[in-house]
């Protein structure tokens, strides 16, 4: 390439996580050009993970989770407008107030936002709401504090179990609605789901599984209540929608981009593809937005709403968007996230969902304190570890370097007599909540994403 | 030589001075063999991943020559859980934890910040206008005890005798084979019951009436998973107060050394205090206080770099080697107090890393910025001074120093 990469105008799309430790990273690459971040929330970069944790709890504020900066930036920020179109020939962002930035290269890190309720009369309800943003967390955090009688939460993946165990430690009553068989059965598993639900029901969560919302109730324009698909009725003036993310591609219609609602699919240098699958080379992509290729899991697109994804794969792209071609660097991170809920902290490296079997290997779940590994194919994918998470590393090692399945003996803490057993990974569809690791494939009968042209 | 008397020569007296030759050597032959079968690693990725494996146990009577190691203890007594596995160190490891750091007690550390700055002040303060000074006898080593005794809830006049018990102990871990290995294990196990007995009358007295010290809290704690037996609650204390006795003392007084033969990080960190938590992690990797943790054997054959280690060999992990390991870590064998990517092995890694690890950070900090301060000008006055006997917690005996004529 002829022109400096160090130079030039560099616009970031997206200004959470991702798009603030991409910034970071391009300056800490002496990238001296304009970089400008656009962020259609107005407030200043913030971390999520206490959103669901410490701020419902009390702990911490909603307006307190600002992200720490880690050098200064020197950049615009163009916070509270979002963008609303891509013009990649022109290479011009296109923005709701009717403005247009030119760029040189983009990042894409628009992330994700909450699934709605699908009846939007009853999601208008007084005391219906989802939870994403700071905004969503403090208006929480207010509901929790006026001490509601039964808050429901629908959807029992890892935000509406964090929620329900905020609930539970504060006394109040909660009822959790899940359509799958078991909570955080869509991350871990059906064998691990059936330790989830054994979990809440002995900390007092009034767990209905296989079970849907067929209406919120209102009256006088607040929530009273729920119909659930098995008949039953609850009463309930809070109810938290927790159905999974909706990624922030819509945007993107008309770029000819490789973007849907399964991500903006990119190469292994977080590279943008166009809808024909012809890579870009100033359009990159990172976070949760970003579904590539990872060849520990067959080269599968995979899309990770993980807090660590989005700053490994930030870094990635960022580094690549200032670099020539040989100095690139492949994002191959092992996966990884973790839960703080009903005491316990649950963590897990590689891709649960990507397995046949899985084994308990150290630990007892009787103690609440375990290793489950997960196998595909006769290796090692994935380790969940709950209140052992020093372990871990041992279990990356295995994965990064396709360790036989399963493991082999000798580890202290084994109980005697585990076998593995099938880890009972259901299909997304059967469940409440999207899936926080979608394995959005290559396989064509596996999540085909159909293209509509808009308009 | 041959690479089967590595730990023979490691561990020979006098070779304390600059073990790190023959680190290189250990790093060269990858996992070496020893003539008594024990193994020795001194690679940083192989610590690391046997650091992290559950297959590698840390308590000796798993070990094949277990028998011997262990003549003369009472089988039954409690064990500490630094030679315990999993599940049973984790949960002593738990409650003891439960009232030292987070996620229960997150601010139990840093409430000591204030405390722990008095007792350097006073000791800096004590040094007067002497022209001689010996870092250890007069800073380095008070400062530690008096730290932990406090937090211990032990009362000032014990602690002499609890510093006696807990030399004999650190004696214990001498390997060196000129002298009576047997009697000097015999002594320690004599000084660590000794200190076990001492401290369990102290719980007793503290369950009846709680001091709001460590020893209280742990004496009286009712958590969720319930409370330390008598015996746990001794080998526990005897083990919190011997490891917070003996590592700082050689962490602040390697600090003091490794300074005094670097003049430009000295005045470097006496221009800028802000780079000392830094520049101490940099200590812990290029003069760990714990240079190997010798007790640990695989509970099952397992591969290290090519090499088979069998279930029940002696396995010996040397952490001061696998810290200057230069693949990875650039230049390993300078001194950078502001080296980036620091992840080294001075606390150990993985379930049995440093429990103390905090406060040994917080106590080195404050104590080196704080004698830098006093000091003014300075110099070494024996280079290599006179070295502790242990090759295991290695540091000067003492450190003389004499002011005026160095760099301030």
């Amino acid at each position: 390439m002829s022109f400096d990469l160090k130079d030039g105008r560099i616009v970031i799309v997206g200004a959470s996580l991702a798009g603030l430790r991409a910034a970071e990273t391009l300056r800490e690459k002496g990238f001296t050009g304009s970089l400008t971040l656009v962020g259609e929330e107005p407030e200043l970069p913030y971390d999520r993970p206490p959103l669901s944790k410490a701020v419902l709890l009390g702990r911490a504020g909603a307006e307190d989770c600002g992200l720490p900066g880690r050098r200064s930036l020197d950049a615009h920020w163009r916070l509270g407008v979002r963008a609303t179109g891509l013009d990649p020939e022109a290479r011009r962002l296109l923005l709701a107030d009717g403005e247009q930035l030119p760029y040189d290269r983009l990042l894409i890190a628009t992330g994700t936002r909450a699934r709605p309720w699908p009846n939007p009369e009853e999601a208008a309800l007084d005391g219906v709401l989802t939870l994403r943003t700071s905004q969503d967390a403090a208006r929480l955090a207010r509901l929790l504090d006026a001490r509601p009688h039964r808050v429901l939460v629908v959807g029992a993946g890892f935000t509406g179990s964090e929620i329900a165990s905020a609930c539970r430690e504060r006394g109040l009553d909660v009822t959790v609605v899940e359509r799958g068989r078991a909570p955080l059965i869509g991350a871990l598993g059906g064998t691990v789901g059936a330790w989830a639900i054994r979990l809440q029901r002995a900390h007092g969560v009034d767990l209905r599984c296989g079970v849907t919302v067929t209406a919120l109730l209102g009256r006088n324009g607040r929530l009273s209540g729920a119909e659930l698909s098995d008949g039953s009725r609850i009463d309930a003036e809070v109810a938290v929608v927790c159905l999974g993310a909706v990624r922030n591609t819509e945007w993107l219609a008309d770029s000819g981009l490789a973007a849907g609602p399964r991500g903006v699919a990119c190469d292994a240098g977080c590279r943008v593809f166009t809808m024909y699958g012809i890579v870009t080379d100033d359009v990159f992509v990172a976070g949760d937005v970003a579904r590539f290729p990872h060849p520990l899991f067959e080269y599968q697109l995979i899309a990770l709403e993980h807090w660590g994804n989005a700053i490994a794969q930030a870094e990635v792209a960022a580094h690549n968007m200032v670099s020539p071609g040989p100095r690139r660097r492949p994002h191959l991170a092992v996966p990884s996230f973790w839960s703080s809920q009903f005491g316990l902290n649950i963590k897990s490296v590689g891709v649960p969902t990507f397995s046949d079997q899985v084994i308990l290997a150290q630990g007892s779940p009787g103690e609440r304190r375990l290793v489950a590994v997960y196998g595909y194919r006769g290796r090692i994918t994935a380790a969940v570890t709950v209140d052992r998470a020093k372990w871990l590393e041992h279990y990356r090692h295995l994965i990064e370097t396709a360790a036989p399945f399963p493991p082999g003996p000798g580890a202290a803490d084994h109980l005697a007599g585990q076998e593995p057993v099938p880890s009972d990974v259901p299909d997304p569809r059967v469940l409440s909540h999207g899936p926080t690791v979608a394995l959005t494939g290559h396989l064509p009968d596996w999540r085909l994403t159909l293209l509509r042209p808009a308009g | 030589m041959s690479t089967d008397t590595l730990f023979r020569r490691i561990t020979d007296y006098a070779n304390r001075p600059d073990p790190y030759p023959l680190y290189a050597e250990l790093r060269e032959h990858g996992v070496a063999r020893q003539e008594d079968g024990a193994f020795l690693v001194g690679t940083y990725d192989e610590i690391t991943a046997l650091l992290h494996d559950p297959r590698v146990s840390s308590d000796v009577r798993n070990r094949d020559d277990a028998e011997e190691l262990l003549a003369g203890e009472d089988p039954a007594a409690p064990r500490s859980f630094i030679a315990l596995d999993d599940p049973e160190h984790d949960r002593l490891r738990r409650l003891a934890m439960r009232r030292f750091g987070p996620p229960h007690t997150p601010g139990r550390i840093d409430a000591l910040r204030q405390d722990i700055t008095a007792i350097a002040e006073d000791l800096a303060r004590g040094l007067g206008e002497k022209q001689h000074i010996d870092i250890v006898d007069d800073f380095a080593f008070p400062l530690p005890v008096a730290v932990i005794c406090r937090l211990l809830g032990v009362p000032g006049e014990d602690v002499p005798q609890v510093h006696e018990w807990a030399d004999a102990v650190v004696a214990g871990l001498d390997f060196s084979p000129e002298e009576e290995p047997a009697e000097r294990r015999r002594t320690a196990l004599q000084a660590r019951q000794a200190m076990g007995v001492y401290l369990g009358e102290l719980a007793r007295t503290r369950r009846e009436r709680p001091t709001g010290d460590l020893l209280s809290q742990l004496a009286n704690e009712d958590g969720p998973d319930g409370r330390l037996t008598d015996g746990e609650l001794m080998s526990t204390a005897t083990l919190l107060l011997i490891a917070g006795h003996e590592t700082t003392v050689n962490l602040i007084t390697n600090g003091v050394l490794t300074l005094g033969r670097h003049p430009e990080a000295l005045q470097r960190l006496c221009d800028d205090p802000e780079l000392m938590p830094r520049a101490v992690e940099e200590l812990l990797r290029f003069e760990p206080p714990v240079q190997f943790l010798p007790q640990r054997t695989p509970l099952a054959d397992i591969e290290v770099a090519g090499v088979t280690v069998p279930k029940g060999a002696p396995l010996i992990l040397v952490l001061a080697s696998g810290n200057r390991d230069p693949l990875r870590f650039p230049e390993p064998d300078r001194f950078r107090p502001d080296r980036e990517d620091n992840q080294h092995l001075g606390f150990g890694s993985g379930v049995h890393s440093c429990f103390g690890a905090p406060l040994a950070r917080l106590e080195t900090q404050i104590a080196l910025t704080v004698l830098l301060r006093r000091l003014g000008s300075w110099r070494l006055l024996a280079d290599p001074p006179e070295y502790r006997r242990s090759p295991v917690l290695r540091g000067p005996r003492h450190l003389p120093v004499e002011r005026g004529g160095g760099v301030s």
